[in-house]
């Protein structure tokens, strides 16, 4: 699928347009959700870069980020929240 | 998948029912719905019973890939469809018994998301991910994958039943959770064949239903549950729910059966389809929590208790299929019903 301007009803038209490796249909505006006692969960189009600028492997649309600094998936969430009792609220 | 082997009067009578024609097979269909009467009304546990949770199995069956021999014109047959909810009607009120809700909580989708959690966090009963971390043997590895295999050659499929009866962001969840469970496009990445390369790296049939025969009856009830609930349209809750619960006990689990495999000198081609549990289901788990579940309950908010129903099921029936594995591997023994056929 195209990211490109908006689809038609049988959706994306065309094979114009940069080509994306995930499927990410029309283009969306970025939604992050900060999930009580959890990760950042980003939605949308959007790029994951490294400091050194260049895109971090990604093998899904939609990641959670870890914000608890206890995933051994950095920056990607493993679920470890849950097991060292992070609080998202003080 | 190929016809699996009976396990008592219920499930040879289905099994020979669907074999034949639907008009040669009357007379085998009136018996068939008076043992299966009998059959539910006088055993002593249904999640444990052999017969009946097999031909259940086999009636769900009809509806996936169904069963080689069966004709396709079975899988909406009255006489047939009356047989299964004879079965489901026992095995659903079997669950809700085993099942214990408590206070509900408010139907917000930020309380059913903490609610779900905080059901999926009690760690009570054994855990199966620990001990194949730690100690479980190669053989145990592979017994550990029949049982398994069962859902996870389908993994997602179930669920996916439910996507006509959801709307707006209940719907959109699951399929944005479908669509990574299906490779997002890419065959090899679909989870089920993640799960297939797996057993084919511990020299097993990755074939669905190779290893069927087994199987025990907890194993089967595991499974049916999911079937149950994604087949009916009134416990849509309940299948989202389940959904939700199996997302939220996935992340730490695989990490540690990862750990398991890579201990026996497994490479990435077996351990890859845990690896990539921990990282999806980190993902998939907030998704199922607040947007399925919680949009689902915020849309319909009688579907509370269906939903809190599901999860607190698959997570019951889970802990019965752990515990039964575990109780023969404590004991020196095989988890599964004939051992020598796992030596091949
Ligand atoms: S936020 Fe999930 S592991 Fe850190």
């Amino acid at each position: 699928m195209s990211a490109e301007a908006v689809p038609g009803p049988d959706g994306p038209s065309g094979a114009e347009g940069p080509e994306r490796s995930l499927n990410s249909g029309a283009a969306s505006p970025v939604s992050v959700v900060a999930c009580p006692d959890g990760p950042l969960l980003i939605r949308g189009d959007f790029e994951l870069v490294g400091a050194d600028g260049q895109e971090l492997p990604r093998t899904r649309r939609t990641v959670a980020l870890c914000r608890c600094g206890a995933s051994v998936l950095k920056p990607y969430c493993d679920g470890s929240h849950k097991l060292t009792g992070f609080r998202s609220e003080p | 998948m190929k016809q699996p082997s009976a396990r008592g009067d219920v499930s040879a009578l289905v099994l020979a029912t669907i074999a034949a024609t639907v008009e040669s097979a009357q007379d085998g269909l009136a018996r068939l719905g008076a043992v299966t009467r009998a059959a539910v009304a006088g055993t002593p546990d249904i999640l444990h019973d052999d017969d009946l949770q097999l031909a259940l199995f086999c009636l769900y069956e009809l509806h996936y890939s169904g069963i080689d021999g069966a004709g396709d014109d079975w899988e909406w047959n009255p006489d047939l469809l009356r047989v299964r909810q004879c079965i489901e009607a026992a095995f659903e009120a079997r669950v809700r018994d085993e099942v214990d809700l408590g206070d509900l909580p408010g139907t917000t989708s930020e309380a059913v998301c903490a609610e779900l959690f905080r059901l999926t966090g009690d760690d009570s009963g054994p855990s199966m991910s620990r001990f194949v971390s730690k100690s479980a043997s190669n053989d145990q590895l592979r017994e550990f994958l029949v049982h398994k295999a069962v859902y996870q050659l389908k993994e997602a499929d179930p669920h996916t039943f439910a996507i006509p009866r959801l709307t707006g962001r209940s719907k959109a969840a699951l399929v944005e959770i479908q669509a990574d469970e299906y490779g997002n496009g890419l065959p090899a990445r679909m989870h089920s064949a993640l799960f297939a390369r797996t057993m084919r790296e511990l020299g097993m049939d990755d074939t669905y239903g190779a290893y069927l025969d087994v199987t025990p009856a907890i194993t089967l009830a595991s499974n049916n549950l999911m079937s149950l609930f994604g087949l009916n349209r009134r416990l849509r809750g309940a299948i989202v729910g389940h959904l939700a619960a199996y997302e939220m006990t996935s992340s730490q689990p695989n990490r540690l059966y990862s750990r398991g495999f890579k201990r026996h000198g497994y490479g990435e081609n077996a351990t890859e389809y845990f690896d990539e549990h921990v990282e999806a289901d980190a993902v998939h788990e907030q998704i199922a929590g607040r947007d399925m579940a919680g949009g689902l309950v915020e849309e319909d908010p009688r579907l509370l208790p269906d939903v809190l129903f599901g999860a607190a099921a698959g997570l019951a029936v889970d802990t019965l299929m752990t515990r039964h594995i575990m109780d023969a591997w404590e004991s020196g023994g095989s988890s599964l019903r004939r051992s020598e056929a796992m030596a091949s």
